[in-house]
């Protein structure tokens, strides 16, 4: 049994490490927080001289042609560093997109550009409160053009290119849904910024008024090509949240090995250290779903669905857990915005949202159980 | 990333599985009940393993073992399976008494003894605990006093499974109070027949008597039974309690399975439970435990595969077992409503099962290790957290206080 990263994935994680620890220290995620800027642009481009948008882009298409496995530990750091970039939209579900359900054409005209860092993804799916479901859409194209608004769109303000799903039948099912590639640069494009519970993560409310839209796979195709799309992203964002959750347990230790009280650390008293402990749990139960969603996703494995939903129900409630706890365990210090605490409380719950809800997730779980109808 | 053997751990599992269908005792299932105790049934299975080599694998030759690594190990016990569960007879002379005579016994010990556990005609207890000394053993009170070349015993265990079937136990005794509690242990083993020794059933909360009391009076061992030196059986006990956390099988199993199609046999006015949000929770939740569970014996096993020892992430899997398993046999009584107060054997809903783990289950967050001493451990060992402050450290073991008693 081989159920570990290869020594040369190691070795990639650790590079991203020390390059985020480096170029994306606390300092640095702060000057999006606090300031105008959407993204870290300086950030983005170092990303993008290491080739990392192009990990699982094949070779022809000017990727690293390497695979998923990279891409997962490269997640890992990412989310450990609370990155203020947009990766995950360009990479986990943009390009994750073109890959799915893109024509040849449309991977050449992608792909390569995604590569070299010289264009940014989003998807754009919820229109209001309440889950995304067929009937909750009303977006729609005909005749080539789309009209009506998304909201909220993660980096939906810096995007070039936006997938977007969209009504193309009558009805609300899964089949009067369709997806399309919009061209931000396009007229009849309406873009505002809008502001969330984690302005690392820049997004916006997108109004579309009759502008060109492209077909990206089949009409009517376009529910399942989201729901691989989903499946796929909900492995490499597992791996963000599982090393956010680590690096809040590791902000937790250092503060309490540090912070005397009653004459000594307070990592010394059973209620820090029980609790300690629970977070380290659930961060390792975290870890180990995410690494079978990843042996699924980069095998193709006929699990990926139970894998996928797996992994990001678990990473999702670790990452809510150790945030949280990182943050009691900081006393009164804790809930100041001086501390980086919340940048971890931010993210995760931003995280735990993007791409559906926990009950969500977990009724989709139960669904792919059923549907295999023997639980391993 | 894959689940596949390296060509060595293939033909291993090739020889396991040439030998294991050749030999399986046919039709073992069925004598289970016709057998008290299973102990017949358990000790012909392992006398066939032993006289054929395939007997607690990692140990050396000259105690009937093949030298095996802990990868062959695990695909043994896969290969083995079900049959497998006829050596928890073993399991604590095997698993946790014989290392420890390996380790620490003289040379005769180790001859006369230790074969004879891996051949199964010896059962083994191991007598730790008291009433005063569970999750705080090193304050242990069962005495052993020099007399010429023989040690008196006086005292009490509790606790002990399978005392009244044993041959032998493996006993950690105060040979010195006067000096700090960890420095005044001595271990010995005996035959659980020696005059003195009196074996009482304890009455657990589930009706049955898995554990017992085993009372000591004068009871008298030759030095010769001795296990390490004097004074040094904490280091001694250490060994034994360090095997047991050895003792993997690659994966710690739940049964999300039987409770997940139990879910959609069981209906409410609006069809099978299944379809119902809370359940689905219940049971999502449920399933990221063990699949987290499963995953992590994958990690293990890969490890062990690799040469290297168990990481810290192996002790997690107790913790987050007990409390879920009590929990979840709670919801499936929930599940059956007013109808799971049932126990009655004929009508209980799904033969009573879940009644009987709801019991049993009270006992898992606290055998081999409390929940809190287990985040005890993962605080301290593996985030390395400060120890706690002990009262009780350097002190006479006289003077530690001890309550009421």
């Amino acid at each position: 049994m081989n159920f570990e990263f290869s020594d040369e994935q190691k070795f990639i994680k650790e590079t991203a490490q020390n390059f985020l620890a480096d170029k994306c220290s606390s300092t640095e995620v702060r000057k999006i927080l606090d300031g105008d800027d959407p993204y870290h642009a300086e950030l983005w481009a170092a990303v993008a001289e290491m080739g990392w948008m192009g990990t699982v882009i094949p070779e022809e298409y000017d990727g690293l042609g390497l695979g998923y496995l990279e891409l997962c530990v490269i997640a890992e750091e990412l989310g450990r560093a609370v990155a203020p970039i947009p990766f995950s939209s360009t990479v986990y579900l943009f390009t994750e997109a073109i890959l799915t359900a893109g024509s040849e054409d449309q991977k050449k005209k992608y792909l390569p550009k995604v590569a070299a860092g010289e264009l940014i993804g989003a998807l754009a799916m919820s229109e209001g409160a309440g889950a995304v479901t067929p009937k909750s859409i009303s977006t729609s194209v005909s005749g080539g053009k789309i009209s009506g608004t998304k909201v909220p769109v993660v980096d939906g303000d810096v995007a070039d290119f936006v997938v977007v799903t969209a009504k193309t039948g009558a009805g609300n099912d899964e089949g009067s849904i369709s997806t399309f590639i919009v061209d931000m640069k396009g007229d009849g494009i309406t873009v505002e910024t809008v502001s969330t519970i984690d302005p690392t993560r820049s997004h916006a409310t997108i109004t579309f008024d009759g502008a060109d839209a492209e077909p990206l796979g089949d009409t009517g195709e376009g529910w399942h090509i989201i729901d691989r799309v989903f499946d796929r992203a909900a492995v490499l964002f597992s791996f963000e949240q599982m090393g956010g959750s680590q690096a809040a347990l590791d902000m937790a230790k250092a503060y309490a090995m540090d912070r005397y009280a009653f004459g000594r650390p307070i990592a010394s008293f059973q209620a820090i250290k029980h609790k300690l402990a629970d977070m380290y749990v659930a961060t390792e139960l975290a870890r180990s779903n995410c690494y079978y969603g990843a042996w699924a996703l980069s095998t193709d494995a006929p699990e990926l669905g139970v894998a996928a939903a797996t992994a990001r129900v678990s990473a999702s409630e670790a990452y809510a857990h150790t945030s949280k706890e990182n943050i009691q365990t900081h006393g009164g210090m804790g809930f100041t915005w001086e501390f980086d605490c919340h940048l971890h409380y931010r993210r995760s719950k931003v995280l735990g949202l993007t791409i559906g809800s926990l009950p969500r997730w977990k009724d989709r779980l139960i669904d792919r159980l059923e549907a295999r109808n023997v639980a391993a | 990333m894959d689940f596949n053997d390296t060509p060595e751990e293939a033909v291993f599992r090739e020889d396991c599985r040439t030998w294991l269908d050749a030999n399986r005792i046919e039709g073992w299932e069925d004598r289970i009940g016709r057998d008290t105790g299973g102990m017949v049934l358990s000790k012909e299975w392992q006398k066939k393993k032993y006289d054929a080599g395939w007997a607690c694998l990692h140990w050396p030759t000259e105690y009937g073992g093949r030298g095996s690594t802990a990868i062959e190990r695990v695909i043994w016990s896969q290969e083995e399976g079900k049959i497998g569960s006829l050596s928890g007879l073993f399991i604590i002379g095997q698993g946790m008494c014989a290392p420890t005579v390996m380790s620490h016994g003289s040379d005769e010990s180790k001859a006369s003894m230790v074969p004879r556990i891996a051949s199964g005609e010896d059962i083994w207890c191991q007598l730790f605990s008291e009433p005063s000394a569970g999750s705080d053993l090193a304050g242990l009170r069962t005495k052993a006093v020099k007399d010429g070349d023989e040690w008196v015993i006086n005292g009490q265990k509790i606790w002990t499974s399978g005392a009244q079937h044993s041959d032998y136990g493996m006993i950690i005794t105060r040979t010195d109070p006067t000096v700090a509690k960890h420095k005044g242990l001595t271990m010995f083993y005996l035959r659980m027949d020696t005059p003195g020794v009196e074996v009482k059933p304890i009455k657990q909360l589930n009706g049955n008597t898995e554990f017992n009391e085993v009372y000591f009076t004068d009871v008298r061992i030759p030095d010769s039974q001795r296990l390490g030196d004097v004074g040094n059986g904490w280091m001694v006990s250490l060994t034994t309690l360090m095997n047991e956390r050895l003792a993997v099988g690659g994966g710690f199993p739940t049964n999300f399975e039987d409770m997940f199609q139990y879910a959609k046999t069981v209906e409410d006015d609006k069809g099978p439970a299944i379809q119902n949000d809370v359940v689905r929770e219940r049971l999502a939740d449920w399933y990221v435990a063990s699949a987290g569970l499963r995953n992590t014996g994958y990690r293990l096993t890969s490890a062990l595969s690799r040469g290297e020892a168990p990481g810290p992430e192996a002790s997690i899997s107790k913790l987050v077992l007990g409390v879920n398993r009590q929990n979840m046999a709670s919801f499936m009584l929930d599940l059956q409503d007013t109808y799971g107060v049932l126990t009655d054997k004929g009508i209980a809903a799904a033969e009573g099962e879940y009644q009987a783990i709801f019991f049993r289950a009270a006992a898992h967050r606290i055998e081999g290790g409390t929940d809190e001493i287990l985040r005890n451990i993962i605080g301290e060992r593996v985030l390395g957290l400060p120890a706690d402050v002990r009262v009780d450290k350097n002190i006479p073991f006289t003077d530690i206080p001890t309550g009421n008693k």
